[in-house]
């Protein structure tokens, strides 16, 4: 259980708008981190630069938190390391097979009302409550 | 170079927005996904600040002729719901609720060096590679079968 955060969650949310809408000024690349990090693993030919500069960007911003603002990036799940693993490896193939994650399809998918966007958030929102209310129900969150 | 300062800034903003806004502490992403147990809905709020701002900025963007530092907008134009999308998704959402981490906020706490994070960065990695060897098998068996005789 966490409290809730309304200022902190609009905020942040509109700063995840904004870097969405720079780089699709600057690069005319839509602000899915999925695809973004899928173009940087073997086997995708050019296009890398603006890639790994994001990427960059991303990790300087958890380098930065983690020095200045404690706890705001540690993992703080009750959730074991193993199961964690597990967990990456699904979103790993959901991702891939799905064509994006909660960036490209939740906030600029939707941003441009697609309709596979919708339907894809959808579907994860909707699998991601149930598999988090079994885990809470059956094993008391712990596992 | 100012492009790659641009990509720079946007990784950093983004990243700073899942911090600020909670995304990046599994805890907070399962007490949103988790009805059960005291449901927090700060990150449904995330949600709605983020695509407030993007729904008017990239309309504003788009009326551009072009992107500053490429030559065409890469939007993407499929509107067709396949299979492959319903259920790619859906194992996403499963994997999102099992660990607390989607892939940015999986990244952005990498920084962190906290073994959760790490963890989940490495297999998912598995996973991106995994289902692209899948994809690319399928193709490959998917030549036109011989014909048949008789």
């Amino acid at each position: 259980m966490t409290t809730f955060t309304p200022v902190s969650a609009l905020s942040g949310g509109a700063l995840i708008g904004l870097a969405a809408s720079l780089l699709m000024m600057s690069h005319g690349r839509i602000a899915g981190i999925s695809g973004i990090y899928k173009g940087l693993l073997p086997g995708v030919e050019g296009d890398r630069d603006w890639r790994v500069a994001f990427v960059g960007g991303l990790l300087l911003a958890g380098l930065a938190f983690t020095w200045l603002v404690p706890g705001a990036v540690e993992a703080s799940a009750q959730r074991s390391v193993g199961l964690t693993a597990v967990a990456g490896l699904i979103v790993g193939v959901g991702v891939t097979m799905g064509n994006g994650c909660t960036s490209g399809h939740g906030v600029c998918g939707i941003s441009r009302i697609s309709r596979r966007s919708l339907v894809a958030t959808a579907a994860f929102m909707t699998t991601g409550m149930i598999t988090a209310t079994l885990v809470q129900l059956l094993m008391g969150g712990v596992l | 170079m100012k492009g790659l300062t641009a990509a720079l800034t946007a990784g950093f903003l983004f990243g700073t927005g899942l911090a600020v806004s909670g995304m990046t502490r599994a805890d907070k992403v399962i007490a949103f996904l988790d009805l059960a147990d005291g449901w927090d809905p700060s990150l449904a709020l995330v949600m709605v600040g983020a695509i407030g701002v993007h729904f008017v900025l990239f309309r504003l963007v788009l009326q551009r002729p072009s992107p500053v530092f490429a030559s065409q907008f890469g939007v993407p134009t499929r509107r067709d719901i396949d299979a492959r999308l319903v259920v790619g998704a859906g194992l996403f959402g499963i994997g999102w609720g099992l660990g607390g981490y989607c892939p940015g906020p999986g990244m952005v706490s990498v920084s962190s060096a906290s073994p959760h994070a790490l963890v989940f960065i490495v297999t998912m990695t598995a996973g991106v590679l995994l289902y692209q060897a899948f994809d690319r098998f399928l193709a490959a068996n998917r030549t036109p079968a011989p014909a048949q005789d008789a």
